[in-house]
C-alpha cells in the first residue's frame, strides 16, 4: 500500500516517539520492571482465576453430557428379576444404555476403592443393593426430561430409590458462575488500580521532566507533542506488565497441569487443563496497553496544564 | 516585524509592569532593549512569546495580531521567534547537537534535514566540534552559543534574546553581540535586552529605553 507523504512522516515520527520512550524506560531498567511487575500481579490474578474457572465450567459440561440416573432396587428383588427389569427398561425409547450393577458386584468395587477391606469381612451379609445405571438418550440428557424419566422410574415397584446424578453437578456448575461473576467485580477493582497505577508513574516522570516540557513549550512545542511520549511510555507499561502478566499465568498453570492431570486420571477422565488460547493472549495485551493508554492519558491531562514555561 | 499599541500589562500582585508602550520595530531591524532590572524588559519580550497576555492595547507580530491568538496558536507563533536566555534552558541531559536539533524535531523536519541544519548552526557560532558533549562541559560562553544556536536552527524571522550577555566576561560578550549583528545582517530582525549600557552604547543601533514601565525611544527615526 502506499501512503501519503505526510502519512509517512507522522507515522515515522510516532514510532520515533514510541522507541525513545521505550528507551527511556530500558535505561531505568529495575524501576521500570517493578511498576510492570505490580500491572503484572493486578493483571495475572483476575485473568488467572477467570481462566481456572473457564476450565472448572468446562468439566461441568463435560460431566453433564455423562447424566445418569441411578436405581437402588430393594433388597427384596433377586438378581434374574433384577435381568428381566434391566431388559424391560433397555427397550424405553428415553434410555440408551444401562448397567446392572448386582450387590456382589458393588460390594467388591467398594471394597476395592474404599480400602475398607477388612472392615467388611465382619459383616455377615451384603448390605449393598443391586444398582441399576441408566444412561439417557442423548435427546432425554437435559435436566427437564432427566426429571421426568427419574419420576417414571420412581415409580417402578422393583425401585427402592432413583437418583439423579445431576444434581450436584447443577450446584456445581452454578457456585462457578457466581465465583465467575464475583471474578468481573475484581478484575474490574485490579483494572481500576493498574490505571491509577500507571497514573501516578507518568505523574512523577512529568514531575522528573517538568524543566524539559518547560523548555519544548518555549521553544514552539504543540501539546500533542509534549503529550506524545507520555502516552507511549504508558503503552509500553500496560504492554509489558500484560506480557508479564502472560508468564506469569503460564507459568502457574504448568505447575498445576501435572497435578491435576494425576487427579483426573484417577477419575477416569481425559481432563486437562487449558492455558492461555492465542486470542485471550491478544485480549489481555491489548487490555493492558489500553489501559495504560488510558491511565497516561488520564495523568497528562491533569498535570501537563499546570506547567506553563517562564523564564 | 513587531508592533506594539499602546500596549499595558498589569500584574495583580505587583501593578502595571508595562504602561501604554507604543513602538514599531521593521522586519529586518536590530534593536537594544534597556532599563534597569524590574523596568519591564523581561516582560515586554514576554508578551511577544506569547509567555504573557497584554492586559490592554494591541499586539502585532509579523502582521498578525497577537491579542486574541487562540491558546492552539502560541506553538506556531513561537516557531517564529528564537529565544535566547540568560540562564540557556538547555537540556543537560541530552547533547549540543540533540538541544539545538530540538526546535527542528518539533517542527517535524526529516531526519537528513536535521542532521544538515543543527551541523550548520554549531558551525556559524564555532561549536561544531562540541556537538557530543553534554551542556555542564561547556563554559558559559559557550552554552549561550549553543542557546543561540538553538535559535536560529529553525531560521526564524526574529530573534529575542534576554540579557544574553548576563554571565560573562566583556570579550565573550562581544562575540555574542557581534553573532546577533551577523544574523541581523542576512536579514533576521533582532531585539535584544540588555542592561550592559557600556556594551550597546558603542554598537550603532537604536535602544528602546524602559523607566518603569514606560518607554522612551532614542534614534526613534531608525525604527519607525
Amino acid at each position: 500500500m502506499k501512503l501519503p507523504r505526510f502519512m509517512h512522516v507522522y507515522l515515522a515520527r510516532h514510532a520515533q516517539v514510541s522507541l525513545n520512550s521505550l528507551g527511556r524506560l530500558y535505561r531505568a531498567p529495575s524501576a521500570s520492571l517493578m511498576t510492570a511487575a505490580v500491572i503484572a500481579i493486578a493483571l495475572a490474578l483476575p485473568s488467572g482465576l477467570y481462566l481456572l474457572t473457564g476450565n472448572l465450567q468446562r468439566l461441568s459440561t463435560q460431566w453433564d453430557g455423562s447424566t445418569s440416573l441411578s436405581l437402588f432396587l430393594h433388597h427384596s428383588v433377586a438378581e434374574n428379576q433384577a435381568r428381566q427389569l434391566a431388559a424391560g427398561l433397555q427397550k424405553w425409547p428415553e434410555i440408551e444404555s444401562l448397567q446392572l450393577i448386582s450387590p456382589e458386584q458393588a460390594l467388591a468395587e467398594f471394597r476395592e476403592l474404599s480400602g475398607f477391606g477388612t472392615a467388611l469381612d465382619v459383616l455377615e451379609e451384603n448390605p449393598l443393593p443391586a444398582v441399576l445405571a441408566v444412561k439417557p438418550g442423548r435427546d432425554h440428557a437435559d435436566a427437564d426430561s432427566a426429571a421426568a424419566l427419574l419420576e417414571r422410574l420412581q415409580v417402578l415397584p422393583e425401585v427402592e430409590m432413583a437418583q439423579l446424578d445431576l444434581q450436584w453437578v447443577r450446584r456445581f456448575s452454578a457456585i462457578v458462575d457466581i465465583v465467575r461473576r464475583s471474578i468481573w467485580v475484581m478484575g474490574s477493582l485490579l483494572g481500576l488500580a493498574v490505571l491509577l497505577v500507571i497514573g501516578n508513574t507518568i505523574r512523577l516522570e512529568i514531575q522528573n521532566r517538568r524543566e524539559e516540557i518547560e523548555i519544548t513549550k518555549l521553544i514552539g512545542a504543540t501539546d500533542a507533542f509534549i503529550r506524545r511520549p507520555f502516552l507511549y511510555s504508558g503503552i509500553w507499561y500496560g504492554l509489558g506488565g500484560a506480557l508479564l502478566a502472560v508468564v506469569l499465568i503460564e507459568v502457574a498453570f504448568l505447575q498445576l497441569q501435572g497435578p491435576v492431570r494425576q487427579l483426573s486420571g484417577l477419575y477416569a477422565s481425559s481432563f486437562a487443563l487449558e492455558a492461555l488460547s492465542v486470542a485471550e493472549i491478544g485480549v489481555l495485551l491489548s487490555g493492558g496497553a489500553l489501559l495504560g493508554l488510558a491511565g497516561a492519558w488520564l495523568a497528562v491531562g491533569r498535570h501537563l496544564a499546570d506547567i506553563e514555561p517562564t523564564y | 516585524m513587531i508592533r506594539f499599541d499602546h500596549v499595558s500589562k498589569r500584574y495583580p500582585e505587583t501593578g502595571d509592569a508595562l504602561h501604554n508602550v507604543n513602538f514599531h520595530l521593521m522586519s529586518g531591524a536590530m534593536a537594544f532593549l534597556t532599563g534597569h532590572s524590574g523596568a519591564g524588559k523581561s516582560t515586554l519580550l514576554k508578551l511577544i512569546a506569547l509567555l504573557e497576555r497584554c492586559s490592554r492595547g494591541q499586539l502585532f507580530l509579523d502582521g498578525e495580531n497577537l491579542t486574541r491568538a487562540p491558546a492552539r496558536k502560541i506553538p506556531l507563533v513561537r516557531r517564529k521567534i528564537g529565544m535566547i536566555f540568560q540562564n540557556h534552558r538547555l537540556l543537560c541531559d541530552r547533547t549540543v547537537f540533540d538541544n539545538v536539533a530540538l526546535p527542528l524535531v518539533i517542527a517535524g523536519f526529516r531526519h537528513q534535514d536535521i542532521r544538515r541544519r543543527v551541523r550548520a548552526a554549531l558551525d556559524k557560532v564555532g561549536l561544531l566540534s562540541k556537538e557530543r558533549a553534554f551542556p555542564l562541559m561547556l563554559s558559559g560562553g559557550e552554552q549561550q552559543r549553543v542557546g543561540i544556536a538553538r535559535a536560529v536552527v529553525n531560521k526564524p524571522p526574529l530573534l529575542l534574546a534576554d540579557e544574553p550577555t548576563g554571565n560573562l566576561d566583556p570579550e565573550l560578550s562581544r562575540d555574542i553581540m557581534h553573532l546577533f549583528e551577523q544574523f541581523n545582517q542576512v536579514g533576521v530582525t533582532v531585539l535584544v535586552a540588555s542592561h550592559d549600557l557600556d556594551l550597546i552604547s558603542r554598537m550603532p543601533y537604536p535602544q528602546l529605553r524602559l523607566h518603569q514601565g514606560h518607554l522612551s525611544v532614542e534614534q526613534a527615526l531608525a525604527i519607525e
